[in-house]
């Protein structure tokens, strides 16, 4: 546009400013204040819980595990409380993508759904505008609740990592501290937006959520995250205790053998290594000329890891929230 | 606003959904002062011209604009148009005064004592959730959130088609004060033929997808009406351009399309016509379509 045409209806521009988009924060935080307080109730109900017994983890840890390797610390912290911490990182597991099916899928879905899109998209703020601001909104209070959680778990889970039970890298770590915890929750908010949008119905759009959800953290944790960067191959037998070791091989003249697990190790093993042997299989084997190999992350990388993972999720959720919010504006009624 | 503009304008304008068209070669030009009535049967397209007018849907051909030239559903004319939707969705589990709240919220401008003061007038309280509402007093909020906007033009899709006679009177009261005080222009969709031969000063007849028949109403009803004569003299009138002829025993009724002052053929009887026979005969006869053609200069459309 240019300056002149700009001068010439200079009351109709000034007119025709866009709305502010600070409106948009009350009208998001009524109209979804309920889904927004059962973040919180899920979130504190955690919280309160993982408060009450990480006091009793931590009191634990120092009264018995001076030093970490002695017995009452194997038998009053990690034989004690060692079982619980596995089952309260498995259920945070579930905490995004419920965050994601209940939160973030019902916010277009049920616009769409119950017809009041047809209210909202002809009012004068505008309809991206609109999905923008409450998109985005409500994106970061669902990250900024998250990532609040993850600091206490991480305070909550921090015994259990000095103790050496549990490795930084290993999934009820990895997921739930640092910044994958929250940006797994927003990526379960956008792929709820995005659902929701498309399929128009909240019921439907709340299953399709948990099921993409589902299939992408595994593809995650499965496949995907081991090759954030270049393992360290080595054949040295004594891996530092923090390594996530991602595969193993033996190798003869310099050539691959066999994989560490299966028949052809146990062949190997009745064939080289009959009966009581000294030490371990990778040492008996070494005496016969063969090499234990291990490709392995180091504890060392997490930090790496956790901005390689918090990116690309929070690359995904802004594309996700982008796709939704470009059909909220070409969407035909 | 100027009385000259047109607040609809449509020209070639149509839409399909997947291979089916509900709205094609639809052109056009509703004017500013009325109260436009867009009637048809179910499917004739009427939801998909006031989406596409509205900017909640895009043409698939053709173009619409709004209040004298603005792209539909563009920001000045998001701001100039209040919409009530089919079955006046409101947020149900939002009190009154919180619909009140975000619809201010959400535009420039905001008429809260009027909306307050309407709806105390009508009795619905601030606190109670609207999804609480009865289905009147649901259409009434959504009424009074769109004309407390101060649009200059209301666009209501089958405003009544769920309300109770009682309801259908009130809501339509309150249309035509704010026809009347603020000189809002008005366009609403409807199959309910009775209710707007009360209200509408203007007609847009849609049929399978196109415009049948458009113009206001007195001049419709003035260039029309019904003769009624021997059955056997009714092929006399093939020069003459019959809408929709039915016969009874020996009489026949023709309506036709002629002045008041037209002569009256020997031995046949003219009768005006009412609206509502008027809808139907052309309703009745979707060949008919060419008769008053499109409207691309209202006034002049039905001479």
């Amino acid at each position: 546009m240019t300056p002149l045409t700009m001068l010439a209806r200079p009351e109709e521009d000034a007119r025709l400013r866009p709305l502010p988009w600070r409106r948009m924060a009350w009208v998001t935080w009524r109209q979804h204040r309920f889904a927004l307080g059962g973040v919180t109730v899920l979130l504190g109900a955690f919280a309160v819980y993982l408060w009450l017994t990480g006091l009793q983890l931590h009191h634990a840890y120092a009264t018995a595990c001076h030093p970490v390797s002695s017995l009452a610390c194997a038998m009053n912290f990690t034989g004690r409380y060692g079982i619980t911490g596995i089952f309260v990182s498995v259920a945070l597991q579930a905490v995004p993508p419920l965050i994601g099916a209940f939160a973030g899928a019902p916010v277009l879905a049920r616009e769409l759904e119950t017809g009041t899109f047809r209210y909202a998209w002809t009012q004068a703020f505008g309809r991206w505008r609109w999905a923008v601001a409450k998109l985005v909104l409500l994106a970061v209070a669902v990250a900024a609740a998250a990532e609040a959680f993850s600091l206490l778990f991480s305070w909550y889970n921090q015994p259990f990592f000095a103790a050496g039970y549990v490795i930084p890298l290993s999934t009820r770590v990895f997921d739930l501290h640092g910044i994958a915890f929250a940006a797994w929750t927003l990526a379960a908010f956008a792929i709820g937006v995005l659902a929701g949008m498309l399929i128009r119905r909240v019921v439907p759009a709340i299953a399709a959520t948990l099921a993409v959800y589902a299939g992408l953290a595994l593809a995650t944790t499965v496949y995907l995250r081991e090759h954030y960067m270049a393992p360290l191959i080595t054949s040295r037998l004594n891996l530092p205790g923090s390594a996530w070791v991602v595969s193993q091989w033996y190798a003869k003249d310099g050539r691959f053998a066999f994989p560490s697990r299966g028949s052809q190790l146990v062949s190997a093993l009745s064939r080289y290594c009959p009966g009581n042997f000294d030490g371990s299989p990778a040492q008996c084997l070494s005496r016969h000329g063969y090499t234990q190999w291990s490709a392995y992350q180091p504890g060392s990388r997490f930090w790496p890891f956790q901005w390689i993972e918090g990116g690309w999720l929070l690359a995904l959720s802004v594309l996700l929230i982008a796709a939704a919010v470009w059909l909220v504006r070409r969407r035909a009624a | 606003m100027s009385m000259s503009m047109n607040v609809i304008e449509a020209s070639g304008l149509g839409k399909r959904y997947g291979g089916t068209w509900a709205l094609r070669e639809c052109s056009l030009a509703i004017p500013a002062g009325h109260v436009a009535a867009l009637v048809g049967p179910n499917g004739a397209g009427k939801t998909t011209l006031l989406n596409l007018a509205v900017g909640l849907a895009a043409p698939s051909a053709g173009g619409v604009t709004v209040l004298g030239g603005l792209p539909a559903g563009s920001p000045e004319a998001l701001d100039g148009i209040a919409f009530v939707a089919q079955d006046t969705p409101v947020y149900r589990n939002l009190s009154v005064a919180d619909m009140l709240h975000l619809t201010r919220s959400l535009n420039r401008r905001f008429d809260q004592s009027y909306a307050r003061a309407r709806l105390n007038e009508l009795g619905i309280p601030l606190k109670r959730k609207a999804g609480r509402l009865s289905g009147g007093q649901q259409a009434q909020l959504a009424l009074t959130l769109a004309l407390a906007r101060r649009p200059r033009l209301l666009v209501l899709d089958e405003p009544v088609a769920m309300l109770d006679p009682v309801a259908r009177h009130d809501f339509m009261a309150t249309v035509l004060a704010a026809m009347v005080d603020d000189g809002v222009s008005v366009v609403l969709s409807s199959h309910v033929l009775a209710e707007l031969e009360r209200v509408a000063d203007y007609l847009i007849l849609l049929s399978r997808g196109r415009v049948q028949m458009a113009g206001e109403v007195d001049d419709l009803l003035a260039g029309h009406r019904i003769l009624t004569g021997p059955a056997a003299e009714a092929g006399n009138f093939a020069e003459r351009p019959v809408v929709h002829a039915s016969r009874a025993e020996a009489q026949a009724h023709l309506l036709i399309r002629a002045a008041a002052d037209d002569p009256v053929p020997p031995g046949w009887e003219a009768h005006p016509v009412s609206l509502e026979e008027l809808v139907l005969a052309y309703l009745r006869e979707p060949g008919a379509a060419a008769l008053p053609g499109p409207a691309r200069e209202p006034s002049k459309v039905t001479r």
